[in-house]
């Protein structure tokens, strides 16, 4: 978006958080609309099926109308629901982390080079190849096995396309943390995702394994 | 000055955010132009970006707003409930 068209939309989104807080309950549905999908998305990178995606999308939007009177206009809108669902998904996560032992830290191969997948052509996949139910699957499962402090900064920087400046803001970490892990995260989707995607892809038929 | 491959791949994420030094840019750059590895890499990692990125990836589920907005309203009504009849404590 351009920097006059955010303008705009952080104008119409004041009066409408007034309406709101005045009384004009409906205008929330209308605040809210054009981030539900990224509000779902973010949460679905986090837990992992469907229904409790959309339980913890409904919580951030439930949490976000309880506070919206605290919501002082410093950061975007967007931003600040963004933070909300972020807060959400980990409330959630660590609640699982204690069954499923999912670390919300560091991983312990922070640091050392994540070595690509090596290969000497690419044929361009265009995106009419996720028309296939398997090369979506594909890709989600890919997103999937990221640690989860390499998928929120994927699927904030490269998915809902924030800015690093915004990502940071959104995770309260550094601009620097943001490209480190955002390089991280990209590295491995390429090292998983590359070798799966081209043999999906490629016309001839694979013989199952 | 030359780069070695795995140097390289260290600035493949800033090469595709645009945010290298310009001289940093153009040594990666005179690299990917001689290394069809690298190029490779690189173009690859930008075509699963671009995949991830689109919106039939990560669908949301039909009637997701008509939940949400029900769950809203229903929250909303028992919100303004409580506010009017504090529970008895």
């Amino acid at each position: 978006m351009n920097p006059a068209d955010a303008g705009c939309q952080t104008r119409i989104e004041a009066r409408m958080i007034s309406a709101v807080l005045a009384g004009d309950t409906e205008q929330y549905y209308a605040l809210i609309k054009p981030y539900e999908r990224a509000v779902y998305r973010i949460a679905l990178s986090f837990v992992k099926n469907e229904s409790e995606a959309e339980d913890v999308a409904q919580e951030a939007f439930l949490k976000a109308f309880r506070d919206l009177a605290s919501f002082r206009g410093a950061s975007r809108f967007s931003t600040w629901l963004i933070s909300i669902t972020l807060n959400e998904a980990r409330r959630r996560l660590r609640r699982q982390s204690s069954l499923h032992m999912e670390s919300l830290d560091e991983p312990r191969d922070n640091g050392t080079r994540i070595s690509p997948a090596l290969l000497r052509d690419w044929r361009e996949i265009p995106s009419e190849a996720l028309e296939r139910r398997e090369v979506r699957a594909l890709l989600e499962e890919a997103i999937d096995r990221l640690s989860p402090i390499y998928r929120e900064v994927l699927v904030l920087r490269d998915i809902e396309e924030m800015s690093i400046e915004e990502t940071s803001v959104a995770l309260s970490i550094s601009p620097s943390s943001v490209k480190v892990r955002l390089h991280r995260a990209r590295m491995m989707l390429q090292k998983g995702l590359a070798p799966k995607l081209k043999a999906a892809t490629s016309r001839k038929r694979r013989w199952f394994q | 000055m030359n780069i070695d491959c795995k140097h390289v791949w260290d600035y493949i994420s800033d090469y595709l955010d645009d945010s290298l030094l310009p001289e940093t840019r153009e040594i990666v750059q005179r690299h990917l132009e001689s290394c069809e590895i690298c190029s490779a890499i690189l173009d690859s990692t930008r075509n699963i970006l671009i995949l991830t990125a689109d919106d039939r990836v990560f669908e949301l589920p039909t009637g997701f707003s008509d939940r949400l907005h029900a769950r809203l309203a229903r929250e909303i009504a028992a919100g303004r409930e409580g506010r009017r009849k504090p529970p008895e404590s």
